[in-house]
């Protein structure tokens, strides 16, 4: 076994930037990770999907040789990160969840330390620090101390941090999380350029959004497992199909239109309370014409009319049985309006 | 964002050791980073400009006359010991901050980058030697204002300094390690204070020994704060090299040789 995977990885000459088989880790009876396997393509970006509690930042730990697997074992470009340790840390960048930069020190110097721990000479980590600092706007903060540093701005120093030694595989540990939307925007570009410069991306994140626009694939964690791994398309075809949604101007047309509807899809709506919106699957996008004509027929008007494709939102729940739990009330919002659409 | 394109990872070559240079390099990296950050927060350093000045005063006051008669001879007694105690005082402070440290997303940085495992223990504790010249110099500095007047001329007491710093920095591995092992930076304050002061009082750096109960004097002469103690007295006072020094030097290197390895070893394992 351990030979043919060996071949196997001679051929690939480098086409895996991640191989990980098994992986375990045990805090106390806690089995954080519990046997993940994630295989990642050089040049790609690979989202890590799952709640709070699920093993992702553990995962990535481990991956990033911050901790040593109990079971299991990971390659970094066909090296191992228990083995080869020290050859693994030159060819990745780790952006932790919580910024991993020196507090009570300036940007400047901050990327100044670690230009000098990877052996660039003192000139030249002035000038890789300016040159960062620069490409991620930080250049009017840089004399500052990070005290004052927004969150955004911790993020991104975080990450220039991280891009020093240009490494070739850089691990984002919730990139985005606590970040306002515009922040957010200008992390994804960031990411995204990075992947255009050939390294490889392996992100974790708790934002469905996030994975669907970033992530070339996904695996979606759950209690320490690998629940589902796919193509973010592949990944919503496995939960179903699309939905119709509609809203009536008249609210006491509301029966009457879901009669038309289950005549003329074959299906049963339901009805959201609140908004008097009916939503019905729809699995043949053709028959929504005669819908329409017959709901014309009927007299009953239309205020909206939208389809929507399953999210990752949906597809989480279906796999996870949960929703996220850090926005608990949204959670179960979607969760319900996840339900609704699959009765 | 950056032209170049990242060469990939399968193309580099690379090598899955550090070598003894790139040690010392990284290790003198992380000391600058500990010098900076003493710079951005001089208020870290009250400990080590304050506590000099008022124990030498305190002490000298208080014990002088019951000691040795008057302040002026209880000063070649009293400088060496308070110098000792409080450098070495002061070296706790190395494995509170480490603890702090540590608990900081910085460190993992640190732990992810192909430096040396050392490098960022051994960074902060000489960083620290800062701290004990500090220290070392007001204390001298307090005598001298004081009316001590040392025998053994400039040189020796600067021997005697240079003594006091290089073991304090080798005890200052002990509380590294309580650093790395504890949990919060209060508990290795606590650990570090009631073995510290048993070690600082039972020696003979306020008291002469013969005074003691039998017992006592017995501890008190194989204590190797003692020994530290003698050596300073006899490089300041009167500009000898005694056996003492030598004690000294030699259980700063085996403090060093038992917990310098087992606190990186922690330290590795801690995660």
């Amino acid at each position: 076994m351990d030979h043919l995977y060996r071949k196997q990885l001679d051929n690939n000459h480098g086409e895996w930037a991640v191989e990980a088989r098994g992986l375990v880790k045990a805090f106390g009876s806690n089995r954080a990770v519990d046997g993940v396997d994630l295989n990642v393509r050089t040049g790609s970006i690979y989202g890590v999907l799952g709640p709070n509690g699920a093993g992702k930042t553990t995962a990535i730990r481990m991956l990033a040789t911050l901790l040593r697997p109990d079971a299991g074992s990971a390659r970094i470009f066909g090296h191992d990160v228990v083995k080869e340790s020290q050859i693994v840390r030159q060819l990745i960048g780790v952006t932790g969840q919580y910024a991993s930069v020196d507090e009570s020190l300036s940007a400047t110097e901050n990327l100044i330390i670690f230009s000098r721990l990877l052996g660039l000479g003192r000139a030249e980590a002035k000038r890789k620090a300016d040159e960062l600092l620069e490409e991620f706007g930080l250049t009017e903060a840089a004399r500052r101390p990070l005290k004052n540093f927004s969150g955004g701005m911790r993020r991104r120093l975080d990450l220039a941090a991280s891009l020093i030694a240009q490494p070739p595989l850089i691990f984002l540990d919730e990139p985005t999380t606590g970040l306002d939307p515009r922040t957010r925007a200008q992390m994804w570009d960031t990411i995204r350029r990075l992947v255009k410069t050939g390294s490889t991306v392996l992100l974790t994140t708790q934002y469905l959004d996030e994975a669907d626009q970033l992530a070339d694939r996904i695996a979606v964690i759950d209690h320490g497992r690998v629940v589902a791994e796919g193509t973010v398309d592949e990944l919503k075809a496995s939960v179903g199909t699309s939905s119709l949604q509609l809203r009536v101007q008249n609210s006491l047309d509301i029966e009457n239109a879901r009669r038309t509807i289950e005549q003329v899809l074959k299906v049963q709506s339901i009805v959201s309370s609140e908004a008097g919106k009916i939503t019905a699957p729809m699995a043949n996008a053709d028959l929504v014409t005669d819908l329409l004509i017959a709901l014309r027929a009927e007299g009953i008007h239309l205020a909206e009319m939208s389809v929507q494709k399953p999210s990752l939102d949906e597809v989480f729940l279906t796999l996870t049985g949960h929703g996220v739990k850090e926005d608990a009330s949204q959670a179960s919002n979607e969760s319900n309006k996840a339900e609704e659409v699959r009765v | 964002m950056r032209t170049t394109t990242i060469r990939p990872g399968a193309e580099r070559k690379l090598k899955n050791y550090t070598s003894f240079g790139q040690t010392i390099r990284n290790s003198l990296t992380m000391a600058y980073r500990g010098l900076l950050k003493i710079r951005r927060t001089p208020e870290q350093l009250f400990d080590v400009t304050l506590q000099p000045i008022i124990f030498t005063l305190m002490f000298t006051y208080i014990f002088g006359g019951a000691i040795s008669g008057d302040i002026a001879s209880y000063l070649p007694v009293i400088i060496p010991g308070i110098l000792v105690q409080t450098v070495i005082t002061t070296s706790i402070v190395t494995g509170v901050q480490l603890r702090e440290d540590m608990d900081k997303g910085v460190f993992d940085r640190f732990k992810s980058l192909p430096i040396a495992r050392i490098a960022p223990l051994a960074g902060a504790l000489l960083a620290d030697t800062v701290r004990y010249t500090i220290a070392t110099v007001l204390t001298f500095t307090m005598g001298f204002i004081m009316g001590y007047r040392p025998d053994g001329g400039l040189g020796n007491v600067a021997i005697a300094a240079v003594l006091v710093i290089v073991c304090a920095w080798a005890i200052s591995w002990i509380f590294a390690f309580f650093g790395v092992i504890a949990r919060t930076a209060s508990s290795v304050q606590g650990i570090s204070m009631i073995v510290l002061f048993p070690l600082t009082f039972l020696s003979n750096a306020f008291v002469p020994v013969d005074t003691m109960p039998n017992w006592l004097q017995w501890f008190v002469n194989i204590n190797p704060i003692s020994h530290l103690v003698t050596a300073v007295r006899d490089l300041a006072n009167t500009g000898t090299i005694g056996w003492d020094l030598g004690i000294s030097l030699i259980g700063a290197g085996v403090i060093v040789a038992i917990f310098a390895p087992i606190t990186v070893r922690a330290y590795m394992r801690r995660t």
